[in-house]
């Protein structure tokens, strides 16, 4: 059952990165985009997202869920030593969803709608910014449990250049993923070539973020870059990754929906798997080398077999009626 | 600020804004599915304007309540980490059934608001009455969770050590029922009075008469039937804890001394000083009576706990009487609907009878709040009751209390925006669903 619960819990972190990241990347492609695009990008967000927002946050609610039931010791430690960017994300959370949703559902359009958009826009940055930060933190090896200042034990572990760089590479793959899914949803021309013109800058920021964090984890100390390269096995992951770039570029010229889609999700997947695989089973490397694993910080025994089962069943129940509600709205759409 | 008492009243207001939200997404969706019901049936384009009418409101607080959810999720770690340590284990199992609820909830409530004319209409339909039900199991569930902190079951204590963990029976503990019973009584009279409150205020104004008086209708039966079973629910919680949690019970009411027959106190201000209640009115023997069903029983008053293990007596008992005394107007309230439904119908468009019910728009929230802050102010000085004590159980970070301000910041802006969106929307239901006339444009969907 352990393995069970792994499973979900990898599932659902990849899945928020790519419907949350594509949910939150709608903010930073609208950020970018020209003033007098942006109404018409506004109604492709919302009617393509709308219907789905609710169920991509939940991802998130449960990876803290499969944390705290099943393995304690990570989420405490998370909790007490990532408390400051925590809150922050938490900050973003909350001003990014209810701005998206007031400012729809605002019987008077007015001055208002300015408010609302800057705090959807400047949310959708910090949210996946902070996100990135606390996962560089997890890796960082900067969380000392026996730290004695304030410093050290509030600030230190996420305020250092690799998780801001995580940050920052988070951010770009947002946006990327949602430029390259609103493109594909796109019926106006000159929105389209807009959206394929981001695609392809946010592309290229993520190249550039990407080479950013090798770059930190070198001043900070962590081997990542070498590792990864070293080890037959994430290397041919990465370079999968870097190969499809490629393909990525001739279809974003070709305008093909569901490949570039493919592609992407391709991408971000595989960079996730390669640092995911050359970490497992350590979830949290803390300073002084105790690190937290998925096997020694979980709670074995009933708690760990319910907690498959409650998934399992909840699996059983979720993952086809949310296939079917992307799919309905997809048809409903493609039928207008 | 002390860090405690920052992270206590950060949880505390987390808490009481959640509640309402999550009461709205709980009961809102059979208020709604009724009127749809209605529409399918009849053809009444009345009932349709008011389902998308409460929809839009719908939306509105339902994401509020997702992102005030989602922060106590990260809250609990935040706040109260060492309790998360041991209890995330034993107690997760509601948590990890109420995620799929929530995401059931989620998926319903998409094809539900964005699926008008899209769907065949009784797929449509049933969409909503999904969102209410996983709701309600999702309340049940969490409810069940916080019925553990107050009867802990499941798992053994040794040497300071939680062992031999049994979730399920964790959840099944001795509260869960009593719990989850009341408090979904409890969303379905506070959204069914503050819902035909605002409905009787337009009604007062004048304004699309038939319009509110079908929603008036519909909100105040399901208000009001909930509220007439409420006192019999409190009463076996009353029970309930009178067995399990005797100090809570003393706290509740005010029972300073261990006494047979003791009497039940109406009112009072309890001082802690001097162990004695001013201004109260006794009912002698009826303490022992709602305790233990009997007029002569022994009731534990707070002599018999040890003084580190009190509850704060005041805050209890007020918020105790607070929610008794609504519950029975409540009650009041209803039994004069019902009443006037069947023998005098003329009562209903007088102007006493609606202020009536415009002045109850809030004292089913006010209940509500009330009867949250006697469950988890009476349990303390425990977060584990019995087990492990609040203060334990407190993150080490220092500086809770800026993280308190930004909530209570952050609170209180959403609350103003929320009441301003849906003051906005109220207002525009003359113009978007004028009676008779446009009758067109109300039929296309958004
Ligand atoms: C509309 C709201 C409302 C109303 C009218 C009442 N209650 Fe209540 N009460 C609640 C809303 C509530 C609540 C907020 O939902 C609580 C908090 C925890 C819970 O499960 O329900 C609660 C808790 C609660 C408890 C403590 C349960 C515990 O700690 O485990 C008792 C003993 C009562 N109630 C008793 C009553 C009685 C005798 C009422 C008589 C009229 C009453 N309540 C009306
Ligand atoms: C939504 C309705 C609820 C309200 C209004 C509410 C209210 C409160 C209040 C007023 C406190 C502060 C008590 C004090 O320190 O004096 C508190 C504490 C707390 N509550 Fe609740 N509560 C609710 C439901 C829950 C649920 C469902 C859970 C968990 C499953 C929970 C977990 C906690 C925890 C962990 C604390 C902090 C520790 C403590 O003070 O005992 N509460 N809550
Ligand atoms: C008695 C207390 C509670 C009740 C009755 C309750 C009920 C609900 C309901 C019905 C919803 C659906 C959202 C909506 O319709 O607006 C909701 C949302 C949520 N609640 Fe609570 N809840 C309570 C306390 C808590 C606590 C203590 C937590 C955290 C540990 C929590 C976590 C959540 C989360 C994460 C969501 C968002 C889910 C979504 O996106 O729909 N709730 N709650």
């Amino acid at each position: 059952m352990l393995y069970v619960v792994i499973i979900f819990l990898c599932l659902a972190i990849l899945l928020y990165l790519l419907l949350g990241g594509a949910d939150f990347g709608a903010g930073i492609v609208e950020l970018i985009t020209p003033v007098k695009l942006r109404e018409k990008m506004r109604t492709i967000a919302y009617e393509t997202i709308g219907p789905i927002w609710e169920a991509n946050h939940m991802w998130l609610i449960i990876t803290i869920v499969i944390l705290f039931v099943g393995f304690p010791t990570i989420y405490t430690v998370l909790s007490v030593h990532l408390h400051i960017p925590l809150l922050l994300m938490l900050l973003g959370i909350i001003g990014r969803g209810t701005a998206f949703i007031f400012r729809h559902y605002d019987a008077v359009k007015d001055d208002m709608q300015r408010i609302y958009n800057i705090i959807f826009t400047y949310s959708s940055f910090i949210t996946p910014l902070f996100l990135g930060i606390i996962a560089g933190s997890m890796i960082a090896g900067e969380i000392d449990t026996n730290a004695t200042t304030f410093y050290s034990g509030y600030i230190q572990p996420w305020f250092n250049y690799f998780p801001i760089s995580v940050g920052l590479f988070t951010v770009s793959i947002c946006g990327f993923l949602a430029a390259v899914f609103l493109m594909g949803e796109a019926a106006d021309k000159e929105i389209k070539a807009a959206f394929t013109r981001q695609a392809k800058v946010l592309n290229i920021a993520t190249v550039i973020a990407g080479g950013i964090v090798f770059l930190a984890a070198e001043i900070e100390g962590i081997s990542l870059m070498r590792e990864l390269v070293t080890n037959p096995f994430t290397l041919v992951i990465l370079l999968l990754a870097t190969a499809s770039l490629v393909l990525l570029w001739y279809f974003l010229g070709k305008n093909k929906k569901v490949l570039t889609r493919l592609i992407a999700g391709f991408q971000i997947s595989m960079i996730l798997f390669a640092v995911g695989l050359h970490y497992f089973p350590d979830f949290i490397i803390l300073k002084g080398g105790n690190n937290l694993s998925l096997y020694n910080s979980a709670a074995m025994g009933k708690p760990i077999i319910t907690l498959g089962w409650a998934l399992l069943i909840g699996g059983v129940f979720i993952i086809p009626s949310l296939v079917y509600l992307i799919y309905s709205f997809q048809r409903n759409r493609s039928v207008s | 600020m002390e860090d405690l008492l920052a992270a206590r009243s950060q949880m505390a207001l987390s808490l009481g804004f959640h509640i309402i939200f999550a009461c709205i997404g709980m009961v809102m969706p059979f208020f709604m599915a009724t009127s749809h019901y209605k529409y399918l049936k009849t053809g009444d384009l009345h009932q349709k304007n008011l389902t998308k009418a409460w929809s839009k409101g719908v939306a509105i607080f339902f994401v509020t309540g997702a992102v005030s959810g989602t922060m106590l999720s990260f809250e609990l770690g935040l706040l109260w980490p060492e309790f998360m340590e041991h209890a995330g284990p034993i107690f997760g199992m509601p948590f990890s059934l109420e995620g799929t609820a929530f995401f059931i909830e989620a998926i319903a409530l998409g094809f539900f608001l964005y699926g008008w004319d899209k769907f065949n209409k009784w797929f449509h339909w049933f969409t909503g009455i999904v969102v209410g039900v996983s709701g309600l199991a999702s309340g049940i569930l969490v409810v069940a969770a916080n019925a553990w902190m107050n009867s802990p079951a499941g798992f053994d204590y040794v040497d300071g050590k939680y062992i031999n963990i049994d979730p399920v029976a964790a959840m099944f503990n001795d509260a869960w029922f009593t719990q989850s019973l009341h408090m979904t009584l409890a969303a379905f009279a506070a959204i069914g009075f503050a819902v035909a409150g605002i409905h009787a205020l337009m009604l007062l104004k004048n304004k699309n008469k038939q319009f509110h008086w079908k929603a008036f209708k519909i909100a105040i039966v399901y208000g009001g039937i909930a509220a007439l079973l409420q006192p019999l629910s409190g009463d076996l919680s009353a029970k309930d804890i009178a067995e399990r949690q005797p100090a809570k019970l003393a706290a509740m009411e005010a029972h300073f001394e261990t006494s047979k027959s003791a009497p039940l106190l109406i009112g009072g201000l309890p001082n802690e000083d001097t162990k004695e209640v001013d201004y109260a009115i006794k009912i002698p023997g009826a303490l022992s009576f709602l305790a233990h069903g009997d007029f002569e029983a022994e009731v534990i008053g707070l002599d018999q706990i040890p003084e580190e293990d009190q509850p704060p007596v005041l805050i209890t008992h007020i918020a105790f009487q607070v929610m008794v005394g609504l519950g029975m107007i409540m009650m009041a309230l209803s039994l004069l609907y019902f009443f006037s439904h069947w023998k005098n119908k003329n009562w209903q468009t007088k102007r006493w009878y609606l202020w009536l019910f415009v002045l109850a728009t809030p004292l089913g929230f006010i209940a509500l709040e009330a009867g949250w802050t006697v469950t988890e102010v009476g349990r303390q000085p425990w977060i584990i009751n019995g087990f492990m004590r609040t203060k334990d159980a407190v993150t080490p970070m220092p500086g809770i209390f800026y993280s308190f301000l930004i909530f209570t910041a952050v609170y209180v802006s959403l609350s103003f925006i929320v009441t301003f969106l849906l003051y906005r929307q109220i207002k525009a239901v003359p113009t978007t669903y004028e009676e008779g006339k446009d009758q067109k444009k109300a039929l296309t969907p958004q």
